[in-house]
């Protein structure tokens, strides 16, 4: 017999595959509610390292470039007033490569409106050429002209809300004289990218905004030709910043230094650096999360999908089908999977990304912030879900081929069943046949029935998570509006006045209490440990503010020794009890020791109490005040403002209701899509982990069910059957997603500690409540799903088939 | 009685003229001796459309009586459980009609159909069906949870059988003994009709006569109207009347001067 040409052979052997593909699409399209499911799951994870990673990359990269090419200063210091000439000595201080200096000034706005006056931190331009340190970048318009003398660069946050740009004017306050500056050009500046007005906590770009005017203008106005009050320097590669900064306090002290910080303290900087930190941290525990979560699912799930083609395996084998090939052939629905949810992912990450870096945009000021979709992360991500579907999927292949095909092709042994633990326990005596159907279903499977509920549990977690930053944030907002700072308006002086200043604010029509305060910055040092605070000194029966525990309760302000924020404490590692050394960085300079007589567990900046008394006597100025507090009467806001604007020596004027309302509006817009993408993905996780679950229920049990169908049982009842596992993995579910929540966001809470502010680890009843809804939800739906498919179920099509 | 001739057109009646002439018409009238409990009349059961049309029954008339035991024979494909589903109102004909006393089966509705198959007919299976996580008392207790007036779940049990084997689960059982627990699970809710579709098929032949026997022992001790399908011929003699199904037909029906003893069957 001749032996079979080798093309037929080969033809054959083509058209058997095609046959297999045709298989695998005609099957992909009957599965194709499940793949979706799947591949959403693969989507969302994508999604989440694109969007939260791929944003996070995004900014970082931002921030270097910007600060390089404006030339960001590495340490600065403030001071009264200094020559020109003392610049040659701070250039000489080893690691120095680049000093600059410049004079600035807070002054008040005359924009004809009522209420809070509007505020300006006025900064000086070099008359020729850019800055050597501290650029700006222009937006819109241009540089200040030499001889520009009535030109003024704005910040872009400021002229956005008050909509003003190059040609129109403003009107300021120049050290008491009225000024009227044409707008030359709109600018943006590393220094500034976080605008915080004095004593307040959040931007308020209605009301504070930068001003840069050339020094030729603004130093003569403050009487500051040849001389300056800022000073910052470049630092050279190896140089050691402690070394520059103890050197430029000795040169600058007696000068009214007011202590050097480096770039770790420079405001923009470090409220720039939290929220970029917060972003790494969320940037990188929520998509390792979801990304974990989408790899189990694909595992768990593919898994099971395949386990149910057992029989059909060993068909293919039977026909001579090599492992490999059938092996290949059931990748194929995993790859399917994952290469549509990728596609989606990808383009979902992609445009969510972009959404991402705008809303930075908005608080963040980098020039050429743009969203790059990073191709390596791209691929991590993709790869990562093809892992967990591959891996699920050739498990379960692996199953079925390890098996001789006489064998798989045989029904799989009957399942042992058994009184399971709950039943001992007597809680069968009690259940409905159902019930106890139920219940043996998942006691008969406990670990698959465990890591399906792990699979909702994480969706539970992961909206706990997030409503928890919610939460902690409102929580720390109802403490120090609530608790802390009860009073109507803050005023801050230009410079430190004598208390007598009281009695004229209370004299103010509409004040009906006035409380002064002092602030002074100082140097806390411990051991080797050392930080500069700004310290408060208070009315010893302060109403107006109060230190308040993260517990809610009020410390009394201490007649002797000072109380210091925990975090300060946990830096200097110190407990309440022992002294510290101090160095007052204004007035006389005093050094000192003082006891820390208490440790407040506060969540907003890093602060030191002291008695208002206490304080006067540490810097041996005992009349002096920085600023007051004022409860005023209802309707007087806006005339007193006004009164107030005129003052030469008020330097800000704050109201906590606005603080609120601008971080309210803040974290709506961060609500909105923080919490729309996390119910988004904890729904899909959700469907898909009980979605999919019930689907292959309802193809492991057809025939059971089928035989309740003949027997009389009402779809509803059979339903009932189906689902009450998918139920049952749900309600075991809820209590251990709270649980990992609850963990997830200790850490959470633990990883955010910034100068700024601590998120508190406290968790609302909503917060439980939502999470739980949400998957609630998601459960039902996928129960309706299923449910439409069990009632188009051909009953006597699946008895036909053997057990 | 309703009229047996509705006057509904089955789509394969011009077809099958010359076979019907050779079934006798008079062999369907009523015996008015025996209480009717089921009559079929002139169902027809096609699946698919067009060219690819099966007609899996052709204007099939039938009549069940109260208490007698009557066996489907016939090859695979003949049509039996096609029948044998329509009639336990587990799927719909094309057309014609099923009458369960006085009521016509083919305006059912789902629900209606449910409760139809839950209060009246019992269904034993080649392949048993039990629930597998279920204990051969509670598989019984499923039905017996949902009759109007069923019988004590052990008494079933202990009419096949079983009494002693009533707590274990379907995996601990042998096919005959799973069958069996079929059998009681069927009949607990005290059926009027009660349909067995290839009985015996998946057992030896050994363990066939058992559930036989038991299916025979039930029949004659609750007067449980019983329709055995099988391809089995001398499972024949086991009936009070036999009907011989082929190509969606009814060929011919028998009735038995008397039933044999499942111990005389050979097969």
């Amino acid at each position: 017999m001749s032996p079979v040409p080798m093309s037929k052979t080969l033809n054959g052997r083509r058209e058997s595959m095609i046959a297999l593909h045709k298989k695998m699409l005609r099957e992909a399209w009957q599965l194709r509610g499940q793949i979706f499911s799947i591949a959403m799951v693969v989507a969302t994870g994508v999604m989440s390292v694109i969007t939260m990673r791929g944003s996070y990359d995004t900014l970082v990269q931002a921030q270097a470039d910007y600060y390089r090419d404006m030339r960001f200063a590495d340490v600065w210091s403030s001071l009264v007033r200094a020559p020109q000439s003392l610049t040659a000595s701070i250039e000489k201080i080893p690691g120095v490569s680049a000093v600059d200096t410049r004079v600035s000034f807070q002054a008040t706005l005359d924009l004809d409106e009522e209420g809070v006056p509007a505020r300006g931190l006025f900064i000086s331009l070099p008359e020729f050429g850019r800055p050597v340190l501290n650029d700006i970048v222009i937006k819109s318009g241009r540089y200040v002209a030499a001889g520009g003398y009535d030109e003024v660069i704005i910040s872009d946050n400021f002229a956005s809300a008050r909509g003003l740009r190059p040609g129109d004017s403003v009107t300021a306050i120049l050290n008491g004289r009225v000024r009227e500056l044409n707008i030359v050009g709109v600018a943006i500046s590393p220094e500034q990218s976080y605008v915080v007005p004095p004593s307040s906590l959040f931007p308020d770009d209605e009301r504070y905004g930068i001003f840069w005017m050339s020094r030729e203008v603004l130093g003569p106005a403050y009487e500051m030709d040849g001389a300056f009050n800022e000073v910052f320097v470049r630092l050279s590669l190896h140089a050691n910043e402690l070394a520059v900064i103890k050197q430029m306090d000795a040169l600058l002290g007696p000068f009214g230094g007011l202590g050097a910080y480096g770039r770790e303290d420079q405001q923009s900087h470090v409220i720039m650096q939290g929220e970029l930190d917060q972003n790494r941290i969320m940037g990188s525990v929520i998509p390792a999360i979801f990304l974990l979560v989408a790899v189990f699912l694909l595992h768990l799930v593919l898994g099971r999908l395949i386990s149910t083609q057992r029989g059909e395996i060993a068909v293919l084998k039977a026909f001579g089908y090599s492992d490999r090939e059938v092996g290949g052939h059931f990748l194929g629905f995993a790859l399917a999977a994952v290469a549509l949810g990728a596609v989606l992912g990808c383009s979902g990450g992609y445009y969510l990304g972009q959404l991402y870096v705008d809303l930075y945009g908005q608080y963040f000021d980098f020039p050429n912030l743009e969203y790059r979709l990073s191709l390596p992360l791209l691929l991590i991500a993709v790869s990562t879900c093809m892992f967990g579907a591959a891996s699920g999927a050739m498990l379960a292949v692996k199953k079925a081929i390890d098996l001789p095909p006489a064998e798989a092709m045989r029904p799989e042994a009957p399942v042992k069943f058994q009184s399971g633990f709950f039943e001992r326990l007597g809680i069968g005596n009690w259940l409905s046949s159902s019930g106890r159907m139920i219940l043996r279903n998942v006691e008969r499977k406990p670990v698959q029935g465990l890591l399906s509920s792990l699979g909702v549990a994480m969706s539970v977690a992961i909206l706990t998570i997030g409503m928890f930053m919610f939460d902690g944030v409102t929580y720390l907002m109802d403490l120090q509006f609530q608790s802390i700072q009860r009073e109507d308006l803050t005023v801050s002086f230009d410079e430190i006045v004598n208390d007598s200043v009281q009695y004229d604010l209370e004299n103010l029509p509409g004040v009906t209490h006035v409380e002064t305060f002092r602030y002074s910055m100082g140097r806390f040092l411990y051991g080797h440990r050392e930080e500069e605070v700004a310290i408060q000194g208070m009315e010893p029966e302060s109403r107006l503010r109060r230190i308040v525990n993260g517990d809610g309760n009020a410390l009394p302000v201490p007649t002797e020794g000072v109380v210091i924020s925990g975090l300060l404490a946990k830096r200097l590692g110190v407990v309440a009890g022992e002294k510290v050394r101090i160095e007052m960085l204004e007035g006389n300079r005093r050094k000192t020791e003082i006891e820390v007589v208490g440790v407040v567990d506060d969540f907003m900046g890093v602060s030191a109490y002291m008695s208002k008394q206490a304080l006067g006597e540490l810097t041996r100025e005992t009349s002096a005040v920085s600023g007051a507090y004022l409860l005023i009467e209802d309707d007087v806001i806006n005339s007193l403002s006004q009164e107030l604007k005129e003052a030469p020596i008020i330097a800000s004027v704050v109201s906590p209701t606005l603080m609120l309302e601008s971080f309210e509006k803040q974290m709506e817009e961060s609500l909105f899509i923080g919490v729309g993408f996390l119910l988004g993905f904890a729904g899909v996780i959700a469907v898909g982990v009980i979605y999919n679950g019930a689907r292959i229920s309802l193809s492991e049990r057809g025939r059971e069910l089928a035989s309740l169908r003949v027997m009389g049982f009402h779809r509803r009842e059979v339903t009932n059957l189906l689902l009450g596992e998918q139920a049952l993995i749900t309600i075991v579910a809820i209590p251990i997603g709270w649980l990992i929540g609850y963990w997830l966001a200790y850490l959470v809470s633990q990883s955010l500690e910034t100068d700024l502010y601590r998120i508190p680890f406290v968790m609302n009843k909503r917060t439980y409540f939502i999470s739980a809804a949400t998957v609630i939800v998601a459960a039902i739906a996928s129960g309706l799903i299923v449910k439409r498919r069990l009632d188009n179920f051909k009953i006597v099509d699946v008895l036909k088939t053997r057990e | 009685m309703p009229d047996a001739v509705t006057g509904q057109k089955c789509p394969c009646q011009v077809e099958v003229v010359l076979e019907l002439k050779e079934t006798s018409a008079e062999s369907f009238e009523p015996d008015s001796s025996r209480e009717l409990i089921l009559s079929a009349r002139k169902l027809c059961k096609v699946y698919g459309k067009g060219d690819i049309e099966v007609h899996a029954l052709r204007d099939v008339d039938l009549d069940l009586y109260a208490g007698e035991m009557a066996v489907l024979l016939g090859a695979s494909g003949s049509g039996k459980s096609t029948l044998l589903n329509i009639i336990g109102g587990l799927d719909v004909a094309s057309s014609g009609d099923v009458y369960y006393r006085q009521q016509n089966l083919s305006g059912f509705n789902d629900r209606e159909l449910t409760n139809y198959r839950r209060h009246s007919i019992g269904f034993v299976f080649q392949f048993y069906n039990l629930i597998s996580s279920l204990t051969a008392r509670e598989n019984v207790a499923l039905v017996t949870d949902i009759a109007d007036s069923p019988m004590p779940t052990d008494e079933a049990l202990e009419l096949v059988g079983l009494k002693d084997r009533m707590d274990h689960f379907p995996a601990e059982l042998s096919g005959g003994e799973q069958q069996r627990v079929a059998i009681a699970r069927a009949i607990a809710k005290k059926p009027k009709i009660l349909l067995c579709d290839e009985p015996t098929g998946a057992l030896d032949a050994d363990t066939g006569r058992l559930v036989l026997s038991v299916l025979d022992e039930v029949n004659r001790r609750t007067d449980t109207t019983t329709a055995i399908i099988t391809h089995n011929a001398a499972i024949g003699r086991l009936g009070d009347t036999v009907i011989r199904m082929s190509s969606g037909q009814i060929v011919e029906t028998v009735r038995n001067e008397s039933r044999a003893n499942v111990e005389d069957i050979e097969w």
